[in-house]
């Protein structure tokens, strides 16, 4: 199993602010809008810097997705930033109607996803939003997984015509990934390599997955452990590659295990090559207050859960 | 005073291809689009300045959005009679395959869609942001917007009215098709949004003119105020009175024919109301 330097710990709303900050000065069609969360999704320095290019919307996600499909109406790039639940299913038919079926070039960017959120607890600890966001034809859904990768992904959209949903964190979380390392969407990123179980992990949950396959190694199994930044497109090859030498899969998301990474995963296998799939995700369940590292515990998260999975998944091969 | 007359011929016109569209496919909303026939002649035959060659983007030419997407049989009529795609197009409406769809979209690249409307409250929020784009664009061209009277029951609509007042937006005009009616009956009865609308939009900080929006002369003289009006630092409202179904004498009065397509009799007895003056498709 490879190990992975650990630059700092950081967390990847953060990468979005540096990236957001950069396009600022790279792309001058970037512009910028916040929902009263100007401090949580770090678009401060975006706002300092270009404030003619920066739309404070208020309390109003709706209003926030209109004006974003509008703004794409005279060639402008706009990245909305709020809150996942507040940019998801809140807005979910603005974003339906005004920006994706419309095929506007918006890049809706969310932070505080999952349940790593923490104490404010299940009315903003949103689960259900990869599967939302998956659901919309020709919705781009991406989901990095430390600061520099959202970073990178942040500078990334931006050259992508069309909708993009850009999912990320609040906590502080290693920092591994390198930082020069171009972002490639829809391009799943191996890891480590190994021929007993293929890991799939997206977000907070590669690192973890990390953790889980350096485990699994001391009791002599080796992970095939991949990055899925990109849920939607999804990397069809990387995935079935990997499969046909392991033979069987975990899936690991900070997620419902309806409608996420895992479904997707499991739609491929069935498709392409039927093999036993375990998911590490959330089962049918709102979260609650606590903090990340307790949530990720007690909601079954944590790289214990996975090396668990990564055990079942291999009994269970033919 | 300009001659209305070729702005008559041309409303007429449009209604006719309103009825024989939704006849056709037995489907659609007849109602307010009468309604708004005189409206939207008036503005794309008169009012706006815009160009013949659709370009999404629309920069340099007022642009417009239709928030209420379901009088898509005006709102194609209207844009296929400006020149934006052939007039024979018109028959394929609501059908499959078509560009023409229930409810307008920019899916199907039918020029003259910016885009997709129909789930209600949405069009307001758009404008606007096209509008901060003619802004940040140095382009001083008007972006125009039509939503129907129930549609300001939906709630986005209240954000993009203070978005748009806090903001100075003042480069978007926003007309209300204010017929009275709504699909579960009228306005006052469902959801009263009362005779004090004007007073609402005064509170939200909007510049507010009324008009009649069955009266050419009036329409146009409205618009040109309001157009005058932009650059003053407040976006502005036009509360226009319509009646649902007009001039048809058996589709006015009532939420009857807002959503209901007329069937042979009643599509003769209304046509033989509108004397054809341009050619039907």
């Amino acid at each position: 199993m490879k190990t992975f330097e650990v630059q700092n710990v950081k967390d990847t709303r953060s990468g979005f602010g540096e990236g957001l900050h950069e396009l600022g000065k790279s792309n001058p069609r970037t512009v910028a809008l916040c929902a009263d969360l100007i401090g949580s999704l770090k678009m401060d320095a975006f706002k300092k810097d270009f404030p003619e290019r920066f739309f404070q919307v208020g309390i109003a996600e709706a209003n926030m997705m209109g004006i974003a499909a509008g703004l794409t109406i005279g060639g402008w790039i706009p990245f909305t930033g709020t809150f996942a639940n507040f940019s998801t299913g809140r807005v979910y038919d603005q974003i339906r109607q005004s920006i994706a079926y419309s095929g506007k070039n918006v890049k809706i960017c969310a932070s505080h996803a999952g349940i790593t959120l923490g104490e404010d607890g299940a009315t903003h600890q949103i689960l259900e939003d990869i599967g939302m966001m998956k659901m919309l034809p020709g919705m781009t859904v991406i989901n990095p997984c430390d600061f520099n990768q959202t970073k990178a992904a942040t500078l990334a959209i931006a050259d992508l015509n069309g909708p993009v949903y850009l999912r990320f964190g609040r906590p502080a979380v290693p920092n591994f990934t390198d930082a020069n390392a171009k972002f490639e969407i829809g391009k799943a990123l191996i890891l480590s390599e190994g021929t007993d179980v293929s890991i799939f992990a997206t977000g907070h949950l590669v690192w973890k997955a990390i953790e889980a396959g350096h485990i699994l190694a001391e009791k002599g199994i080796s992970a095939d452990v991949i990055n899925i930044h990109t849920i939607k497109p999804l990397d069809v090859d990387a995935i079935l590659n990997s499969v046909r030498k392991t033979r069987c899969v975990v899936t690991a998301e900070e997620h419902q295990m309806n409608g996420g990474l895992g479904d997707s995963v499991a739609q491929v296998l069935a498709m392409h090559y039927p093999a036993p799939i375990e998911y590490v995700a959330v089962n049918d369940s709102f979260g609650e207050s606590g903090t990340p590292d307790e949530l990720m515990v007690k909601y079954g998260l944590d790289k214990s859960n996975i090396v668990d999975a990564a055990l079942k998944a291999i009994s269970r091969k033919a | 005073m300009i001659d209305t007359k070729p702005l008559h011929q041309t409303s007429t016109q449009v209604r006719r291809d309103v009825l024989r569209m939704v006849h056709g496919c037995k489907s659609g909303h007849p109602g307010g689009s009468l309604g708004c026939a005189d409206f939207l002649t008036a503005l794309y035959f008169h009012i706006m300045e815009h160009k013949p060659d659709f370009k999404m983007d629309g920069v340099g030419e007022d642009i417009f959005f239709l928030s209420n997407g379901h009088i898509s049989p005006v709102f194609y009529s209207v844009l296929a009679r400006s020149g934006y795609f052939p007039v024979s197009e018109l028959k394929s409406f609501r059908r499959l395959n078509t560009r023409l769809q229930g409810h307008p979209t920019t899916h199907e690249h039918l020029p003259g869609v910016r885009v997709a409307s129909g789930s209600l409250g949405q069009g307001v929020s758009v404008a606007i942001g096209a509008a901060l784009a003619k802004k940040l664009n140095g382009d001083d061209k008007i972006v125009y917007a039509l939503m129907g009277d129930g549609e300001i029951e939906e709630g986005q609509n209240w954000e993009a009215f203070m978005y748009a007042a806090h903001n100075k937006v003042d480069n978007l005009i926003v007309t209300i098709d204010y017929n009275g009616q709504q699909i579960d009956g009228s306005t006052q009865s469902v959801m009263g949004i009362g005779e004090d609308i004007e007073a609402k939009m005064i509170a939200f900080g909007w510049k507010v003119f009324r008009m009649n929006g069955h009266s050419f002369p009036e329409i146009i003289d409205v618009m040109e105020r309001a157009k005058r009006q932009t650059g003053h630092g407040q976006p502005i409202f036009i509360i226009m009175k319509t009646e649902m179904g007009y001039p048809i004498d058996f589709m006015m009065g009532s939420h009857k024919w807002h959503g209901v397509a007329p069937n042979d009799a009643e599509l003769e007895k209304a046509l033989a109301q509108l004397p054809s003056n341009l050619g039907d498709y």
